[in-house]
């Protein structure tokens, strides 16, 4: 029987996305978890795996087609011994089924898109934007760039028209851009030929697809986006007192210093929405709600779940949401909504000792707070040295958005809100 | 002294000069011109146009004698010297008027004099006008480069200008140097039935061209009567009333040979001296102006186009140029340098010469692995067709990339087919994309793609 290859939907609210790309060819054949599709909205790239073995039948929606509607058939997948034939008969009830819900309601199986389900988000390719459409290239230029295995579609061309020609592939770089091909020689200074060459011993541990992800995503907001970083020492001993006066006899919840920082750094964005901000070439993009991603480390990498309108969100709250998010995390269960977004993002690095730390900032947010540990020391206050339990926090902005005294200001409030906190309780 | 203002000014009006100033019009810039002699430059007076003239003259009064071969009767073949020259300088006012024209019409200001940078965006013409622009363009282009004992005198020996306005027709002719105008002046006056002699410094004639070119027209010019000289030097020249005896030494041994004329041919020298340049921090290296890829002198506010501004040494490079920096001088977005390897040559003599890129062994020395095609015209049905079976087009291809890197033809009408391969090379096409292309039948051009064909071993005429 064939199978129906169905539009998936990014995020619960996703409603239509673009067809970017067909990975596969009708009549080629592919294996269950094989990537054959590439799914666009304007905030992230999807993978779509086909979950059985088959050759594509037929596709039925051409790349580069926009506003398809979610769950719409795309394409028919042939298990062995299946001729385009049998697609008819397989195929037309899914399609005048389109619309809702296409439940297998019929005996026609389904090949679930692989991010809406499961164990799915580390196949999530969240991307800067991509050019849609056609790509202009010179044919030395696509030549070129199949050899060097640079995707076409992150270089910007200098020829006539933005024509991408030979001279714009000796500026783009090479590996570190196109992740997807690892087997493409990288630049002069491959880790592993070097190691090779001086027989430096090593181990091979294969590149998943969130490793990937990270890596471009942080290649190209160091490389585009034009950092500068802010530091403030806040003083904790306040937060400490009341956070314990909290935790002390409530069974239910336990609320942690990180949840107070997502709080004040929702509050302050709130009060000051000026660092609120995301840049874009014809607009600053100021944001009427904080949504505060949080970094959370997981065997596979990092993934950021978003506390959404932590401003108006008590401490319970969010300590709670925060826990369930941080397991689906590292379980990898997180829905594509609950990680994509956010306004801003902390990172806290406070629990392994780090005192201070600068972080990359989470395109297209406009800043990331890095959080050290509160330690004791010495403090002097009027001539006097205290002891003082003190937290450092450094901010790295994107100063085509943030400039220099708004950042400052921004820190000015959030310092006040965690070293006054009562605000943050009512 | 009257001063006058302008966006930008523009010291010569040749290839370079002139098409600045239309382009500069058209982008809505207040434009004057200073042009000492004549509109359109040495290439339109003295060089690319009038020589082209000349030597059509040549190749009818040769096909007529060929005519019996086409089945035509012709007798008592015979030419007027003097007409053949009288028609070229027709050709040479009919255009410059048309520059002049073109001129009028874009409301670009002409000045009839001679100009001096005064610096800071100051120009004199003829010490009575001053005019002032922001932008000052420098294409007062080259002359013929005179070695010591070869001065061209007007009357024995001869410059390219002599050359193109003899009096009378010589008997003999020795031509120095082998480039382009030697080599369009040696067939022009062989055709007419002058016994011409070459005499080359470098190993090979028409040195920048690809070697086998190079062989390839050596033997038809020894097939034609010419007497062929290479790793020649000239070491004197005897004049008498009449004629001069050459003293020319290849390999070791000097050789006396006594000619009417002696056409010196041996390079050009840009025009530098005299326009001011001590008044800018402008550069000039070994005859020419230094510039960057936007033109863009030592000096803000003054550039240099063409000839004056170095090598190749070719009008349509001089047009590209001014139009490149006047689109960068108004900041216009398309603007790009100016990719010299994309740049075709051509050259008139018979068999013609055309070329774009590197040639085999420059290819070879830049460290590129090549894959090479041919292809003679002797496989084309269209050359046989004409009765023109001699010639080749060869093809240079990076066997990795498969990019074009050179193409080099040479025999009848190359230089219209060119461009052909220009276009390619400016769009950056592949092997393949040439392959894929569809080349008319019958035509000559179907060469372009079995050379192609061939570098991969796929030539189908051959």
């Amino acid at each position: 029987m064939p199978l129906n290859v169905l539009m998936p939907a990014l995020s619960p609210t996703m409603t239509e996305g673009k067809l970017a790309k067909w990975v596969k060819k009708e009549g080629d054949a592919v294996k269950a978890g094989q990537v054959i599709a590439e799914i666009e909205t304007d905030k992230a790239t999807m993978e779509v795996e086909a979950v059985d073995e088959g050759v594509i039948g037929k596709i039925l929606v051409p790349e580069g087609t926009d506003g398809v509607a979610v769950n719409t058939l795309i394409a028919v997948l042939l298990e062995e011994g299946e001729t385009a034939a049998d697609i008819k008969a397989g195929a037309v009830p899914a399609l005048k089924a389109a619309a809702p819900a296409p439940a297998p309601a019929t005996p026609v199986k389904t090949v679930m898109p692989a991010n809406t389900q499961g164990a799915a988000p580390q196949k999530t390719v969240a991307l800067l934007p991509q050019k849609g459409g056609r790509i202009y290239a010179s044919p030395l230029a696509k030549r070129l760039a199949k050899e060097r295995g640079i995707d076409l579609s992150r270089v910007s061309g200098s020829g006539p028209h933005g024509r991408i020609v030979k001279s714009d592939l000796d500026k783009a770089p090479t590996a570190a851009a196109a992740p997807a091909k690892s087997s493409a020689p990288a630049s002069s200074i491959d880790a592993k030929a070097l190691a090779d060459a001086y027989g430096i011993p090593y181990t091979l541990q294969p590149n998943s697809g969130v490793r990937k992800v990270i890596a471009r995503r942080l290649l190209e907001s160091k490389q585009t986006v034009p950092h500068f970083y802010l530091t403030v020492d806040c003083e904790l001993d306040v937060l400490l007192k009341i956070r314990k006066d909290l935790n002390e006899g409530a069974a239910d919840f336990k609320i942690s210093v990180n949840d107070f920082i997502i709080k004040a750094t929702a509050a302050a964005l709130v009060k000051f929405p000026a660092a609120n901000v995301s840049w874009t070439d014809d607009a600053i993009v100021q944001y009427t709600r904080a949504d505060v991603s949080v970094a959370v480390a997981t065997p596979n990498g990092l993934i950021t779940p978003i506390i959404k309108d932590a401003a108006n969100k008590s401490l319970k709250v969010i300590s709670i949401e925060m826990k369930e998010l941080a397991a689906k995390a590292r379980d990898g269960k997180l829905q594509p909504a609950e990680f994509q977004g956010g306004t801003i993002s902390v990172s806290n690095l406070g629990m392994f000792g780090i005192r201070e730390f600068g972080a990359i900032i989470n395109p297209p947010q406009g800043a990331i707070l890095a959080v050290g540990a509160g330690e004791q020391r010495a403090v002097i206050k009027d001539g006097v040295v205290k002891p003082a339990t003190v937290m450092t926090v450094t901010m790295s902005l994107d100063h085509r958005a943030i400039d220099g005294a708004v950042g400052a200001e921004f820190l000015q409030i959030f310092k006040k809100l965690i070293e006054s906190p009562m605000s943050l309780i009512l | 002294m009257t001063e006058q203002n302008f966006d930008i000014i523009i010291i010569g009006g040749g290839p370079g000069g002139y098409v600045a100033a239309i382009r500069a019009a058209q982008l809505g810039m207040k434009t004057a011109v200073v042009e000492r002699e004549h509109l359109g430059g040495i290439c339109l007076n003295w060089g690319c146009i009038p020589t082209k003239a000349l030597l059509r003259s040549a190749e009818i009064y040769h096909l007529m004698h060929r005519a019996a071969e086409f089945g035509l009767k012709a007798d008592n073949i015979s030419f007027d010297f003097s007409k053949i020259i009288e028609r070229s300088r027709k050709v040479s006012a009919q255009l410059s008027a048309g520059v002049k024209h073109l001129l009028k019409k874009n409301k670009v200001t002409v000045f009839d004099g001679t100009a001096k940078l005064l610096g800071k965006g100051k120009v004199s013409v003829d010490g009575k006008t001053e005019l002032k622009a922001p932008h000052i363009i420098i294409a007062t282009g080259a002359r013929a480069r005179v070695l010591p004992g070869l001065e061209p005198d007007g009357n024995l020996i001869w410059s390219y200008k002599e050359a193109m306005v003899p009096k009378d027709m010589p008997k003999s002719v020795l031509v120095v140097g082998s480039g382009a105008i030697g080599v369009e002046f040696a067939s022009f006056y062989n055709s007419l039935g002058a016994q011409v002699t070459i005499a080359e410094v470098m190993d090979r004639i028409v040195p920048v061209e690809d070697a086998e070119i190079s062989a390839f027209v050596r033997k038809q010019f020894e097939k034609q009567g010419m007497k062929i000289l290479t790793s020649a030097k000239v070491v004197k020249l005897e004049k008498s009333k009449t004629n001069v005896t050459a003293h020319i030494e290849v390999g070791g041994k000097v050789e006396k040979i006594v000619v009417d004329r002696v056409i010196s041919a041996v390079g050009i020298a840009g025009n530098v001296e005299n326009i001011g340049l001590e008044n800018t921090k402008v550069k000039v290296d070994r005859g020419h102006i230094v510039i960057n890829e936007w033109m863009q002198t030592a000096e803000p506010g003054v550039y240099a186009i063409g000839d004056v501004a170095g090598p190749p040494w070719l009008a349509h490079k001089a047009s590209h140029e001014g139009v490149i920096c006047v689109e960068k001088i108004k900041g216009v977005a398309d603007a790009h340098p100016l990719k010299t390897e994309n740049i075709p040559g051509c050259t008139y003599c018979t068999p013609q010469i055309a070329s774009v890129g590197l040639t085999e062994a420059k290819a070879k020395e830049k460290g590129y692995q090549v894959k090479v095609g041919k292809f003679p015209f002797i496989g084309n049905g269209k050359a046989i067709a004409l009765g023109e079976p001699e010639g080749m087009v060869k093809t240079v291809f990076d066997a990795k990339t498969g990019e074009l890197l050179g193409a080099h033809m040479v025999g009848a009408e190359v230089t219209e087919l060119i461009q052909g391969y220009g276009v390619a090379k400016s769009l950056e096409t592949t092997e393949l994309d040439l392959m894929h292309a569809v080349f008319p039948h019958p035509t000559l051009s179907e060469m372009m793609h079995e050379s192609v064909l061939d570098a991969y071993g796929r030539a189908i005429h051959f």
